[in-house]
């Protein structure tokens, strides 16, 4: 039952387009949390001092960055993820 | 019209459209009780995520937390969203792709052992039995300060309509009950928000009115006049090691909460789970953005209608007496100078606050109309309870498909294990409403357990289990009880003043982490140990090969979903 299953979702193109497909993936899913880990970790914490005199309006710039702008950037990078693996399984011919 | 009248009719008419939603979306099998026939759309499966996930806790208690804590309540607003995005690139579509009806399923499957479904069933049942019995007090809490119930019963009310419509509904009854729950409490929560935004600061976008208005200078001197230190200050309550610890534990814990991830099975293919997870994180931004700025303006509020006051003068205004009487607001003219002092000091100090009032009597300290102040009181019930009913799910789907039907009885019909479903949802109904009335001592800290055990348990199984195909059997298995063992017995000595009853901890920080953040480190141990123990043992099957090859593609989610 199960091996029948698997066959519909092979690739077209064999197993050299799967691992193309899956290392395209990983790049994607690699630089997307580069960023989410430098808006947070990185602009949040490890510069919160020295961009405590830094101002965005009336507010100091790291803790902006803790309390608001990383959590903006969060969103945008889960629509960001979902729209480019949307032209990517299309390339692939994998979307449904 | 009073505020007791308004909350009344509010509360009635949300809770007989929630009965009504429970209602129409009745279901007759296993799969739309279990994962509501996968057919929520995503964006509508992104509302009810946000629902199921913003708790009492986040709804009442956040905004006051991060009001008291400052800079460092980013560990709560980055630890509670940025799981999410782990949710979306790593988990959610794979899981989709593989298609069954619960957590254990995928475990069970991908590690071809009845020990590893076994040991997440009983997992996801304790992360989810400690996080139930803080929303039930909720719900009792909330009645009794704003309809003078008594909170047990308030606690029975809730328990009925949380039974009603998850026993007729299963998932999809839950599901659409969460959608309408969701739009009860952003609207409760946005419309304070923006009152008091235009208030303070004259932007009615509390976001823009943080940044351009003078709030945020005039809080810090406030602050630094009264001896406290500036509010922006970053790291004033923990050290940074520890701060970056507790972070990442929240993160990885949320993406490892089985009420969370199962919310991703109800989706119709892998493409919808990815954009819900978007929205999910779109509409709990919404509250969580908006947070911070009202923490701001609730604070400034506070101690500019309270401090440097005389007595007689603060007792005047309506709300702090109700809320004296409820105990979670204290004054005591302690150097007898007739005007009342906020110090950071709790022998000098002449006005105690409990940070729960923060959002609950914000409305009211910013004079809003009688009509907002019942709305947060029904928003309070909606996030309560719809959180309630999707940990609710996650425990009979536990109990009723993995243990029994998948362990104990595989031999049982349809008809059989939909009746199980249903009975032990009611049980947990009732068990939940049991702690709610007879709350254990430690419910805050128990909390901590529910997400350094997802961080430590579930996290890195899944993930490995989708990313390295080298992952087998034995490595799983030996990773999740490292990683379980470890946060469990470090929390326990860490809080055991609280959990044991000892006089002192039987242990301080883990090289500066606390036991909020020390799922961290269990999470490492677990991945340590399950890619050491994998690659020293045999390879997993060939047909296990195939199916993490096959949840890597997307095509063929409607067909590949075997209920069996």
């Amino acid at each position: 039952m199960q091996g029948s299953q698997r066959k519909i979702a092979s690739i077209e193109g064999g197993s050299e387009a799967a691992q193309r497909y899956w290392r395209t993936n990983i790049t994607l899913i690699l630089s997307l949390l580069a960023v989410w880990a430098l808006v947070s970790y990185g602009a949040g914490y490890a510069l919160a001092l020295p961009l405590q005199n830094v101002m965005l309006g009336n507010v100091p710039l790291g803790f902006w960055f803790a309390q608001q702008g990383a959590i903006f950037v969060f969103i945008i990078l889960i629509f960001t993820y979902a729209t480019v693996m949307d032209r990517i399984d299309r390339q692939f011919g994998v979307h449904e | 019209m009073t505020v007791a009248v308004w909350t009344t009719i509010l509360v009635v008419l949300t809770f007989g459209f929630y009965l009504y939603i429970g209602y129409a979306s009745r279901v007759r099998d296993t799969k739309g009780f279990y994962v509501a026939g996968q057919g929520v759309p995503a964006i509508a499966n992104g509302a009810a995520t946000a629902a199921d996930w913003m708790s009492a806790a986040s709804f009442i208690s956040m905004a006051g937390l991060i009001s008291f804590m400052g800079f460092d309540g980013a560990i709560y607003l980055l630890g509670w969203t940025g799981g999410y995005v782990l949710l979306a690139l790593l988990l959610a579509p794979y899981l989709r792709k593989f298609g069954k009806y619960t957590v254990p399923d995928f475990v069970g499957d991908r590690y071809y052992s009845k020990t590893a479904r076994g040991v997440a069933a009983v997992a996801a049942i304790f992360v989810s039995l400690t996080y139930v019995a803080g929303q039930m007090r909720g719900v009792g809490v909330v009645f009794s300060r704003f309809l003078g119930l008594d909170v047990n019963w308030g606690v029975v009310v809730g328990m009925v309509i949380v039974a009603f419509f998850a026993v007729l509904g299963g998932m999809k009854g839950i599901t659409w009950t969460q959608v309408a729950q969701y739009t009860v409490l952003i609207s409760a929560f946005l419309i304070t928000a923006i009152a008091i935004s235009i208030t303070l600061t004259g932007n009615p976008i509390p976001q823009l009115g943080l940044i351009f208005s003078d709030i945020v200078p005039k809080l810090n001197q406030i602050q630094v006049d009264l001896g406290f230190t500036e509010y922006t200050q970053p790291f004033r309550t923990k050290a940074p090691i520890d701060i970056i610890a507790i972070t990442i534990s929240l993160m990885v814990g949320t993406a490892g909460l089985p009420h969370v991830i199962v919310r991703f099975y109800t989706v119709p293919n892998v493409r919808a789970a990815r954009y819900s997870a978007g929205w999910a994180l779109l509409f709990i931004g919404l509250l969580y953005l908006t947070a911070p700025a009202l923490a701001i303006f609730a604070r400034y509020n506070l101690l500019d209608s309270l401090h440097g006051k005389s007595l007689n003068d603060v007792r005047s205004l309506n709300w702090v007496t109700s809320w004296e009487q409820t105990g979670l607001l204290g004054f005591e003219d302690k150097n007898d100078d007739g005007l009342l002092q906020l110090t950071p000091d709790t022998d000098t100090t002449e006005i105690t606050i409990d940070r729960d009032i923060i959002v609950l009597a914000t409305p009211e300290v910013a004079q809003l109309s009688p009509f907002v102040i019942a709305l947060v009181a029904a928003g309070g019930l909606a996030a309560a309870l719809s959180t309630a009913s999707g940990l609710m799910l996650v425990i009979s789907s536990s109990i009723s498909h993995d243990i029994y039907y998948r362990l104990i009885n595989p031999e049982a019909t349809e008809s059989q294990r939909l009746l199980v479903g249903r009975v032990v949802i009611a049980l947990a109904v009732v068990v939940a409403g049991w702690f709610g009335i007879n709350p254990p001592g430690f419910v805050a800290e128990v909390v901590a357990f529910a997400f350094g055990l997802g961080a430590a348990s579930f996290f890195p199984i899944i993930l490995l289990g989708i990313f390295d195909k080298r992952t087998n059997s034995t490595g799983a298995i030996a990773g999740m009880s490292v990683g379980l063992i470890f946060t469990m017995v470090m929390i326990v000595l860490m809080q055991s003043t609280k959990v044991l009853g000892t006089a002192e901890p039987l242990m301080g920080p883990f090289f500066g982490i606390s036991a909020q953040g020390i799922g961290t480190i269990g999470m490492i141990l677990n991945f340590v140990v399950t890619l050491v123990v994998s690659r020293s043992t045999a390879a997993p099957p060939a047909e296990i090969q195939e199916l993490v090859e096959s949840v890597r593609v997307p095509r063929g989610s409607g067909t590949a979903a075997a209920h069996d």
